[in-house]
């Protein structure tokens, strides 16, 4: 059965096509790719990519516009029903500005960009996009962001750790973001949302490959069960 | 009509642009600078008889982010 997945792609996207060519690699099937303007999304999608980049140019707050776009309310009716949706980066900052997702994306907290690979900590395989990692396995993903400062009040905070919703931890400092949070999942479970970027690991030239996992879960668990 | 939309951030919530603002200023030698805190003014010409609810939606909406924003709503004189 083939993978049917979507790609999103805002004015200002601009790991639409890496994200596009992660999917590809790993189901073997090119997902569909969808422009923001578009009121309604592919039928029977298995997936829905958010990715990463500068929509409308961070206008206002990161993902802010992008959030209010037209496939956004198409987005969200899909996630309400069931379909997995991950969000990468400006794909984090539009989910949780449409309400997918808790919390907040803000100025990292040592003012400056960051651009390097860090060491994130898996902190539960019970999930769709997690499941092919074990948990506390520590993997090296690309962040590239200025606004990765995660926020969200402490009793947020303490709900997402009880619901086992923290997906992914930073190893070491990175940007600020409260607990190290570098990825939550929502409370369906099959919306994730992470500042790391796994696309841009997912086979040996591109200095590692530790991204794949998270994709092969996903296809794994959507195709072959 | 003319409307200003006051946006700041929330009591609590860190904010790594005031801080750095904060440094810049005593840099300059000032002293004295208890906090400094960023925000945002959006200006709003709308319609005379807009409503006080509509206002409020457009910020609730779009222009303050809750989790980390509160936001305050000053009518100016028509013009």
């Amino acid at each position: 059965m083939a993978f049917r997945s979507a790609v999103i792609t805002f004015p200002g996207s601009n790991c639409d096509r890496d994200m596009a060519v992660a999917l590809e690699q790993v189901s073997g099937t090119a997902p569909q790719r969808v422009w923001h303007g578009e009121a309604e999304l592919p039928e029977r999608l298995d997936f829905i990519a958010l990715p990463g980049g500068f929509s409308y140019g961070d206008y206002l707050r990161s993902g802010a516009m992008a959030a209010r776009s037209p496939i956004m309310r198409a987005v969200v009716r899909a996630a309400a029903s069931g379909v997995p949706v991950l969000g990468v980066c400006n794909g984090f900052q539009v989910l949780t500005e449409a309400g997918l997702l808790p919390g907040a994306l803000m100025r990292n907290a040592g003012q400056t960009f960051v651009c390097r690979d860090v060491p994130l900590r898996v902190e539960t395989s019970q999930s769709l996009f997690t499941a092919g990692y074990e948990v506390g396995q520590v993997v090296r993903f690309p962040v590239a962001h200025h606004d990765g400062n995660y926020f969200a009040d402490e009793a947020t905070l303490d709900r997402l750790e009880g619901e086992g919703r923290v997906a992914f931890r930073y190893a070491e400092a990175v940007n600020g973001s409260r607990r190290d949070i570098a990825g939550v999942l929502g409370a369906g479970g099959n919306v994730l949302g992470m500042m790391p970027h796994p696309e841009r690991a997912i086979e040996p030239a591109h200095g590692g490959s530790d991204g794949r996992a998270l994709f092969e879960s996903v296809v794994r668990g959507l195709v072959e069960v | 009509m003319k409307v200003r939309i006051h946006v700041s951030l929330k009591p609590g919530v860190l904010d790594p642009q005031g801080r750095a603002v904060h440094h810049a200023l005593e840099g300059l030698g000032f002293t004295g600078i208890e906090d400094v805190r960023v925000g945002r003014l959006i200006e709003l010409d709308v319609a005379d008889g807009t409503g006080d609810a509509d206002l409020e939606a457009m910020c609730r909406q779009l222009l303050a982010n809750q989790v980390i924003e509160n936001y305050r709503i000053e009518k100016l004189e028509s013009a």
